[in-house]
C-alpha cells in the first residue's frame, strides 16, 4: 500500500509536472543568480545556470519514466521469449539459449549498457534497448526454471498429443502459468531500469542538455551543492523513492499473487488441510 | 458416546488388558473454529490392532496424530481424553509428552522414504531410537539385532550401514517399523504405511504388524483408506466421515453386514477379485469441516434421507452388535441390497485387432523396461494391463500413445503402423488414439476452464464451427454425468473425481476408437473410483470402444475388463480372458499375486 502510494506520488509528479512548470524548464529564469537559495520566487532555488530547480524537476520525470517502463518490457519479453523456449524445446535450444544469456549476465548490467552505447551512439530508444537488453538474461534464468517444471505437467503432454505446434504450446499453455513470475519480475527490473537509466544520465547518456532530466540533474549541480542542496537532493529524493516504492509494490503483489494463484498441488494441499484428513 | 462404546467394548475386547481408550476426541481449526474431529471414542486393547478408515478429509489422520499428542498446524485439540494404560497423554506436561513418544507411543508414517533420514545409516537411525530413550532397554547393540530380526530384517553389519535409498520401498518401511516397535511401546499407530507399496511387499508388511502387536501386546491403531487391506487385519474397526465415526464395531460383523448407509456405500464400491460386480459409487463430495451444517453430514449423499435427516445430528444407536450414528439405523438394518453381476455380454470376436503390439522394447535412457512384449486388443474390447510398479505397463501405454518415442518393435493401429512419438503422427491417428492421464490433478490446464479445455481438442481435431463445437461439448459433459452448469468452472473449482470425468470428456469429444486409460482412478476414493469404473464401463460398451485399462489393482480388472494381460519386469507373463486369469492363473507369479491381493472379508 505504501509502496503503491510512493509510485503514485512519484509517477504524478512526473505525468502532471510538464503542465505546471512555473517557469520554462531550459530557459535561465530573468534577475536569477547561478544556484540561488530557495525563495518565494524560486521555491526549490536555481541551479547551475540559474534556471529554476523546481520546474527542471517537474519536467525532468517523464522522459525517464517512459524509457524505464520500455526498456523493462524489452527487457521481460525477451527474456521470457528465451527462457521460455529453452526450458520447453530443450536439448540444443536450451544450450545455445542459455550460454548466450551467461555471456551477457557475466557483464554488471551497467558495463554492458554502457558498452553498447558507445559502441553504437547514445540516442534515447538505443539506451531503451541496452537497458532492456541488459534485463533479458536474469529473466530468461527465472522462467527458464519455472517453465521446466510446468513443461512436465500432464496438460502440456495432452496439447501434443493434440498435435499441437510447440510454438502454440508455449503460448497457449505454458505462458498463462506463468503470469505471476512474470508480474514479479516485470516489478523487479522495473526497479533496475530506473536506477540505471538514471546512473546512464548521469554519466552523460540520456537527453541532450540543456533537456532535464534527474539523472543529469544530480550530475550537473554537484557542484553547487554547498549553495543550493535542494537542486540535487530533490530529484535523488524522487529516483529513490520510486525505486523504493516499485519495489515495496512489486513485493506485496507477489506475496498476493502467491496466495491467490496458487499452483494445482499447493491447492490440493490447501484443500486437504482445509480438509485436515 | 460412552455408553455407545461401552457397548462394543464387551463384545470383543472385555477379556483382554484395554491399553488405549480415547473419549470425545474434538479436534479444531485455530482454537474456536469449525470442528475438524468431533465426538470420536474408541478403545484398543492389548495385542488388537484397530481399524480407523475413511476417505480423504474424513479426519482419520487427524485423530491418528492426536493419538500421539499432536495436531498439524493450525489446528488445536480442543476436548476429549486419550488414556494410555490409565494416564492422559492430553493433560502430560510437553516433556513428558516428548518423553512418552517413541517409548510408549510410536508412529509409522504413510512413505517410509520420507520419514527416514537420507543422510544417515539405517543402523544409527535405529540406535538413536534407543538411545533417546536409554532407560527403555539394556544393551543398544543387541537390541537392535533383536529388533532387525523382528521385522525380518537381516541384522548384518552390512544391512546396518546401508543408507536408506540403498533399500527398497519394503525394507524401508520395515526399518520404519523397527524403529517404532523398538522401546516395545504400548501403542504403535500406522498411517497407511502400505501405500505405494506392492501387494505382496504389503502383506508381507501386514503380517509383521500382526505377529509384532500379538507377539508383544502391543495396541496398533491402523488407519487407512483401503477397506479390503483393513478387513484382513483388525479386530474391531471404525468408519470416519466428515469428522464423526458413523459406525464402529467388529470387523466381521460391520464388514459382513453394514449397518450406515455410507459404510455400505463405501463396501459397494469396493471391487472384488473374487466376483465380477457393478461397482456402485457415492455422488456427491464429503462436507469441509466448517460447511458441516445442522443434521447428518451424509443425508446429502444418503439414498435413505428422509427429511428429518436434514435437521437432526445423529446421536451413535446401538444396532445388530455395533454402534451406528444413523437417525434410520433401525429401520434400514432389514435391508440388504444384492450387488448385480457385471458379466457384460462379450463382443465375439473374430475380427482382427483394432490394435496390435508386436516385440515391443523400451528405454529410458539405457536401461530397458520392456522387453519383446507383445499385446493384442481386439475392437470393442477392454484389455486391462497389470502389473506391479517398475513392471512397465504405464511405459506401454505412453508408447501406444506417442508420449515415449524410444522403443523398437511394431505398434500397428487397424493395420497401419503407428509413428514413434506424437509429433511424427498425423492428427487423424492422433484423433483416434486418445490417451487419459493418472492424475486429474496435472492433466487439466489450471489457467483454462472446462470450456476452453474441451474446446481446444475440437479446434485441434474438427472444423466444426463454433456453434456446433459448443453442442458437442455440452453432449459430452453430458456423457460423463457433468452438465452444463461445468462449462465455465477452473479445474481448481472441481474435486478429483469430476476433473477426471472431463479428462474423459476431453477424450470422448473427437470420437476415438481406442482409449488408453492409465491408473485413471488411483489417485482417486474409492467410492469415486466406483463411478469412474462404472462410467467408463458404460462408454466402452455404448460406444463399441477398444480400450487399455492400467492398472496395480487386480480387483479392478473384473470390473471392467474382457481380457487382461500381466507384466512384470517388462515382460508379458500371461494373457489371456479375464476369468482364466483370475480364477487359474497359469504362471506362479499371477498366481502369487493374486494370493496377495488384499481381499474384503465380508462375513
Amino acid at each position: 500500500m505504501i509502496g503503491f502510494g510512493l509510485v503514485l506520488f512519484v509517477v504524478l509528479v512526473a505525468v502532471i509536472g510538464p503542465f505546471v512548470t512555473p517557469y520554462s524548464p531550459n530557459v535561465n529564469a530573468p534577475l536569477a543568480l547561478d544556484f540561488g537559495r530557495p525563495s518565494a520566487q524560486f521555491l526549490l532555488g536555481t541551479d547551475i545556470e540559474a534556471r529554476d530547480v523546481l520546474s527542471r524537476v517537474l519536467d525532468g520525470g517523464w522522459v525517464l519514466l517512459i524509457m524505464a517502463a520500455c526498456a523493462t518490457t524489452v527487457g521481460v519479453a525477451a527474456g521470457a521469449a528465451a527462457g521460455i523456449s529453452a526450458a520447453y524445446l530443450r536439448g540444443i535450444s536450451d544450450g545455445v539459449i542459455m550460454r548466450v544469456v551467461d555471456v551477457i549476465l557475466s557483464f554488471p548490467q551497467l558495463v554492458f549498457a554502457l558498452l553498447l552505447l558507445s559502441l553504437l551512439g547514445p540516442k534515447l530508444w538505443l539506451i531503451t534497448i541496452a537497458v532492456g537488453v541488459s534485463h533479458a538474461p536474469q529473466v530468461a534464468r527465472v522462467l527458464r526454471s519455472a517453465t521446466l517444471d510446468l513443461s512436465e505437467r500432464d496438460f502440456v503432454k495432452a496439447a501434443e498429443l493434440q498435435g499441437m505446434r510447440p510454438a502454440k504450446v508455449m503460448r497457449k499453455e505454458i505462458l498463462p502459468n506463468l503470469v505471476s513470475p512474470l508480474m514479479v519480475e516485470a516489478g523487479l527490473r522495473l526497479t533496475y531500469s530506473i536506477v540505471i537509466i538514471a546512473g546512464l544520465a548521469f554519466l552523460g547518456f540520456g537527453p541532450q542538455p540543456p533537456t532535464a532530466n534527474w539523472g543529469v540533474m544530480i550530475n550537473e549541480n554537484r557542484e553547487g551543492l554547498a549553495l543550493n542542496p535542494w537542486a540535487v537532493i530533490v530529484p535523488a529524493l524522487l529516483i529513490a523513492l520510486l525505486t523504493i516504492g516499485t519495489n515495496m509494490f512489486t513485493d506485496a503483489f507477489a506475496r498476493v499473487a502467491i496466495g491467490v494463484d496458487r499452483r494445482p498441488e499447493e491447492a490440493a494441499l490447501i484443500d486437504d488441510l482445509g480438509d485436515a484428513a | 458416546m460412552s455408553q455407545s462404546s461401552g457397548a462394543w467394548v464387551e463384545t470383543s475386547a472385555a477379556q483382554q488388558v484395554v491399553r488405549l481408550k480415547v473419549t470425545g476426541l474434538e479436534v479444531r481449526l485455530g482454537r474456536s473454529g469449525p470442528d475438524v474431529v468431533r465426538d470420536v471414542s474408541f478403545a484398543v486393547s492389548a495385542g488388537e490392532v484397530f481399524g480407523l478408515v475413511g476417505e480423504s478429509g474424513s479426519g482419520k489422520t487427524t485423530v491418528a496424530l492426536a493419538l500421539l499428542g499432536h495436531t498439524r498446524r493450525g489446528l488445536t485439540i480442543t476436548a476429549g481424553e486419550i488414556l494410555l494404560d490409565g494416564t492422559d497423554l492430553l493433560t502430560l506436561s510437553s516433556r513428558d509428552l516428548r518423553a512418552a513418544r517413541g517409548s510408549r507411543v510410536s508412529y509409522v508414517p504413510q512413505d517410509p522414504s520420507a520419514a527416514l533420514n537420507p543422510a544417515l545409516r539405517v543402523g544409527t537411525q535405529i540406535r538413536e531410537v534407543l538411545r533417546v530413550h536409554a532407560d527403555a532397554v539394556g544393551d543398544v547393540g543387541d537390541r537392535v539385532a533383536e529388533v532387525m530380526r523382528e521385522v525380518y530384517l537381516d541384522p548384518t553389519p552390512e544391512m546396518l550401514r546401508r543408507y536408506p535409498h540403498q533399500l527398497s520401498g519394503g525394507q524401508q518401511q520395515r526399518v520404519v517399523l523397527a524403529m517404532a516397535f523398538a522401546c516395545r511401546p504400548s501403542l504403535i499407530v500406522l498411517d497407511e504405511p502400505t501405500t505405494g507399496l506392492d501387494v505382496s511387499t504389503q502383506r508381507h508388511v501386514l503380517d509383521t504388524v500382526r505377529g509384532l502387536c500379538r507377539s508383544y501386546g502391543v495396541a496398533a491403531v491402523y488407519v487407512s483408506h483401503d477397506l479390503a487391506v483393513v478387513s484382513d487385519l483388525v479386530s474391531d474397526v471404525a468408519v470416519m466421515y466428515a469428522g464423526r465415526v458413523v459406525e464402529i464395531g467388529s470387523a466381521a460383523r460391520l464388514f459382513g453386514e453394514p449397518v450406515h448407509p455410507y459404510t455400505r456405500g463405501l463396501l459397494g464400491a469396493v471391487p472384488s477379485p473374487e466376483r465380477a460386480e457393478v461397482l456402485t459409487g457415492i455422488d456427491g463430495q464429503q462436507p469441509r469441516p466448517g460447511r458441516r451444517g445442522a443434521g447428518c453430514s451424509f443425508a446429502a449423499r444418503c439414498g435413505h434421507a428422509v427429511g428429518v435427516c436434514a435437521s437432526q445430528t445423529p446421536e451413535p444407536v446401538t444396532v445388530a452388535g455395533r454402534s451406528v450414528r444413523c437417525l434410520r439405523a433401525t429401520d434400514i438394518e432389514v435391508i440388504r441390497p444384492e450387488r448385480p453381476s457385471a458379466t457384460a455380454s462379450w463382443p465375439a470376436v473374430a475380427a482382427p485387432s483394432a490394435l496390435s503390439v508386436r516385440k515391443v522394447t523400451a528405454r529410458y535412457g539405457s536401461s530397458p523396461v520392456l522387453s519383446g512384449v507383445s499385446v493384442d486388443v481386439p475392437p470393442r474390447t477392454c484389455v486391462a494391463v497389470v502389473g506391479e510398479s517398475g513392471s512397465g505397463k504405464t511405459t506401454l501405454a505412453r508408447c501406444v500413445a506417442g508420449l515415449h518415442s524410444n522403443w523398437s518393435g511394431e505398434i500397428t493401429f487397424e493395420g497401419t503402423p503407428l509413428a514413434r512419438g506424437a509429433r511424427h503422427r498425423d492428427q487423424d491417428v492422433l484423433r483416434r488414439v486418445q490417451y487419459i492421464f493418472q492424475n486429474p490433478y496435472t492433466s487439466l490446464n489450471p489457467r483454462k476452464t472446462v470450456s476452453q479445455i474441451i474446446d481446444q481438442q475440437l479446434t485441434q481435431f474438427t472444423d466444426l464451427s463454433r456453434r456446433d463445437r459448443s453442442e458437442r461439448a455440452v453432449g459430452v459433459l453430458e456423457d460423463v454425468s457433468l452438465g452444463a452448469d461445468f462449462l465455465s468452472s477452473y479445474p481448481d473449482q472441481l474435486s478429483g473425481g469430476e476433473r477426471q470425468r472431463v479428462a474423459i470428456a476431453r477424450a470422448l469429444v473427437v470420437q476415438p476408437d481406442l482409449l488408453i486409460c492409465d491408473e485413471v482412478t488411483s489417485a482417486l476414493d474409492v467410492s469415486v473410483q466406483a463411478i469412474i469404473v462404472e462410467l467408463l464401463r458404460r462408454i466402452q460398451q455404448e460406444r463399441h470402444l477398444a480400450m487399455i485399462f492400467i492398472t496395480h489393482n487386480l480387483a479392478l480388472v473384473r470390473s471392467i475388463a474382457q481380457s487382461a494381460v500381466v507384466l512384470s519386469k517388462g515382460r508379458v507373463i500371461e494373457a489371456g480372458p479375464v476369468e482364466q486369469i483370475l480364477e487359474h492363473p497359469a504362471d506362479p507369479y499371477t498366481q502369487r499375486l493374486m494370493e496377495d491381493v488384499p481381499k474384503l472379508r465380508r462375513a
